[in-house]
């Protein structure tokens, strides 16, 4: 393990990994508490879901789980080292949280049709503000990410 | 519904005594290592006291009556005692406990029985979860569960299933204790991934396509059975991923590998056994 504190890059790497599995993580909770159990827009299970589906949902559902959990140690061990870059943080969060939702709202809701985001409506705007959303947050995480590169070493 | 069940149910029987003289053992046991001057952590007593209460409250008299009339009942049971009971028992180190307080030729003949080919592959993280897993699929996949409504030595034989199936899956992934030859943590990682998975996927298909078959229970009830085997599993699998990944950090700060198999030996030292989240050191 590198030297604490000597390897700045090193640091921001790390703090940006660590957050962003967070941010999938925390995604995946907000699908799951907002839209299912909350506003019921889609739930659970949907009963056109093929078999295949039921699979790979199985299957991303406890990496979620994991991820979030080794996030959350990852960015405790940064703090307890006092390694953590705050604007990588800020980058790795976004990253995370926005690639994730571009992902479900293209893999999951469009290519493997596991459910939709809302029914009995035109799911355009929604398929829109959806993945807009997911491109915002990318696109803010980017720009920390590029700022968190620029930052000069902390004095030793 | 037939009566040698409801005789089956209704008295509490031997098990709060039974529950009670295996706390004190364990305290009593745990005491001693203190006089000895050796660390046990307390958390670890009542990590000990807290599974036995979730096994006591899984056969609670209202518990079980309720798992007679409605599946949902029976799914509480399964949580209890399949997912959420292992945890406290296995962070609570009784095998350490136990090697530590019998004769140390007898300690030393268990490590060793431990480290045999065969116990070795049965006690193997993979085997462990095949069992649980596996376990669960044939039960409510199958006829399974429904001769188990109405049979005692069935309905019991599950209940045991759960119970030590449950510990075994647990303890490969998270356990303090000794394991002669365990797997490294990215394996265990793998197994925990594919465990919470599997369980998710059950719940699904039983939400789905109606399983268990053949029950007194009505489709609603399946159906709200299965969501609370969903929502219950992943509490379960989010605590022991917990368990799990603070043993993978305390490694990692620690400066020793994650992947590389832990090699116990037969009369290795059991102060070094991996740390748990709270082994008092």
């Amino acid at each position: 393990m590198a030297a604490v504190g000597n390897d700045p890059r090193g640091d921001t790497r790390r703090t940006m990994i660590a957050t962003a599995l967070i941010g999938i993580g925390l995604m995946a909770a907000v699908d799951e508490i907002v839209f299912h159990q909350l506003l019921g827009w889609h739930h659970f299970y949907d009963l056109s879901t093929p078999a295949i589906g039921l699979l790979t949902d199985g299957l991303l559902h406890a990496f979620e789980l994991l991820v979030i959990v080794a996030g959350f140690f990852m960015f405790a061990a940064l703090r307890a080292q006092r390694a953590l870059v705050p604007t990588a943080a800020w980058a790795g969060l976004f990253l995370g949280a926005g690639g994730f939702q571009l992902l479900d709202g293209i893999g999951n809701h469009k290519i493997l049709r596991l459910h939709q985001i809302r029914y009995g409506v035109e799911i355009l705007p929604y398929d829109l503000a959806w993945n807009l959303a997911a491109l915002v947050m990318i696109a803010l995480g980017l720009l920390l990410a590029r700022r968190a590169a620029r930052r000069r070493p902390r004095p030793a | 519904m037939p009566s040698m069940l409801d005789h089956h149910h209704t008295g509490i029987g031997p098990l709060p005594l039974l529950l009670a003289t295996v706390l004190v053992a364990y305290w009593l046991a745990a005491a001693r290592q203190r006089r000895l001057g050796r660390r046990w952590s307390l958390l670890r007593g009542l990590s000990f006291a807290l599974r036995l209460s979730l096994l006591a409250l899984a056969f609670t008299p209202a518990v079980s009556a309720f798992a007679h009339h409605d599946m949902r009942g029976h799914m509480l049971q399964h949580l209890l005692l399949g997912m959420f009971a292992p945890l406290p028992l296995v962070l609570a180190a009784p095998g350490t406990l136990l090697l530590r307080t019998v004769p140390a030729r007898a300690a030393r003949a268990g490590v060793r029985f431990l480290a045999r080919r065969p116990v070795r592959a049965l006690i193997h993280p993979f085997t462990a979860l095949l069992l649980d897993m596996g376990g669960m699929y044939l039960l409510y996949l199958t006829p399974l569960y429904a001769l188990s409504l109405d049979q005692p030595l069935p309905h019991a034989l599950v209940h045991a299933h759960f119970l030590i199936a449950g510990y075994l899956f647990t303890w490969a992934i998270a356990g303090p204790d000794p394991a002669p030859h365990r797997p490294g943590l990215r394996l265990r990682l793998a197994v925990l991934f594919l465990g919470g998975a599997a369980h998710a996927i059950l719940a699904k298909l039983m939400y789905a396509y109606h399983w268990p078959r053949g029950t007194p229970h009505s489709l609603e009830q399946i159906q709200a059975a299965a969501q609370w085997m969903y929502y219950g599993g992943d509490a379960a699998e989010l605590l022991l991923a917990v368990a799990f990944f603070s043993i993978w950090f305390r490694r990692r700060a620690s400066g020793s590998a994650v992947g590389r198999r832990e090699r116990h030996t037969p009369g290795m030292h059991l102060d070094q056994t991996s740390r748990a989240p709270w082994s008092g050191g």
